[in-house]
């Protein structure tokens, strides 16, 4: 098994990066890979609640997220730096599973991994 | 493990250099790459940063060809240019790589 | 060193498309073996055969062809973001019954598992972000 980590950057609308991401993390998962997420900078709005991607014409990727312990993604990681800076605090995130780590943390994750797939 | 950061969006419009340089390590490399070879300019917003981490034992360099096409740029002193051989080199050097974009 | 490298710009939109061509160069220069080459997002606007820039210009999806022919290398359009993208080859146009396929034959679509599979038996994974 292979770890990897996948460094999701970006918003939830403005781009297709964020759901890209995702349904690499879930490939990942389905080829039983120790694949690991982590949402950092703009890509912490994407676990804010209360998304209505309808009103664009998107699909919702909050569903998704909520599935991914389902499909074997159980490390989920955000940085807490990124959601200070944004004003995003723990209770508006609508995943609870997730861990909080600081810029140290997130260098050692980054630093343990044999691969990044960076979104 | 160490890893190799490359940025391609120029620090006057985009954080992610900031980014980057919050999370890049001693052990670590970062690489200026396409509109990101801004960021290692004399006036660069992250200036300042990069001067630190270079005097921290970060290895910081900058393509050589982005910088060229981009003209007479003040890069920072400690930069070194690189090519697209040595690019491939820091690759193979380092576990990771990381792309800020 | 088996490189895996990941190309999310595409040609002439964005800076990411070129520096990945110039770098899968550079690494089979020097010897190294690129296990696969896969083209994401709108990276797989790469893979389309109808590109027609002005004479005077860099022929970039003709550079990307004849780098994956020359060295027989493994290039993979991602079929989720090529189908959503409109880059078809022959089975997907008939199969969603549209007026051409536009794939160049030096690639090939597939899904996601071929970018985990080859990470994960390469040491190295490169993303070319736009």
């Amino acid at each position: 098994m292979t770890s990897m980590l996948c460094i999701s950057r970006h918003t939830p609308s403005g781009n297709a990066l964020a759901r890209e991401a995702l349904d690499t993390v879930l490939a990942a998962a389905a080829y039983e890979q120790d694949i690991k997420l982590l949402f950092m900078d703009d890509g912490v709005w994407q676990l804010l609640k209360g998304q209505q991607p309808s009103h664009i014409n998107q699909k919702d990727i909050t569903k998704n997220l909520s599935a991914l312990p389902i499909f074997g993604v159980e490390e989920v990681y955000v940085h807490e730096p990124s959601l200070q800076s944004r004003g995003i605090s723990r209770d508006s995130l609508s995943l609870n599973n997730v861990q909080l780590l600081t810029n140290e943390q997130t260098q050692a994750l980054i630093a343990s991994q044999q691969h990044i797939l960076s979104f | 493990m160490s890893t190799l950061h490359t940025v391609n969006k120029s620090p006057f419009t985009d954080n992610c250099l900031h980014s980057c340089l919050l999370l890049c390590t001693n052990e670590d490399a970062l690489l200026l790459i396409e509109d990101g070879v801004y960021g290692g300019t004399s006036q660069s917003p992250c200036a300042e940063d990069i001067r630190a981490k270079i005097q921290l034992g970060v290895s910081v360099y900058a393509l050589k060809q982005d910088t060229l096409a981009r003209g007479e740029l003040q890069v920072l002193e400690g930069i070194t240019l690189i090519d697209d051989k040595d690019f491939v080199r820091l690759s193979c050097e380092h576990q990771c790589i990381q792309s800020w974009y | 060193m088996i490189f895996t490298v990941v190309v999310l710009g595409a040609p002439y939109s964005s800076a990411a498309n070129s520096t990945a061509l110039r770098f899968c160069r550079a690494a089979l220069e020097q010897g190294h073996t690129l296990k696969r080459i896969f083209f994401y997002g709108d990276g797989v606007h790469t893979g389309s055969s109808l590109s027609a820039p002005p004479q005077d210009e860099y022929k970039l999806t003709e550079q990307w062809q004849s780098l994956i022919r020359e060295n027989q290398l493994d290039a993979i359009v991602c079929i989720a973001a090529a189908l959503r993208r409109g880059v078809l080859d022959a089975d997907e146009q008939q199969r969603y019954q549209k007026s051409a396929a536009n794939l160049s034959q030096d690639f090939t679509l597939s899904g996601l598992g071929q970018l985990i599979e080859a990470s994960a038996t390469s040491d190295r994974t490169i993303t070319f972000g736009a």
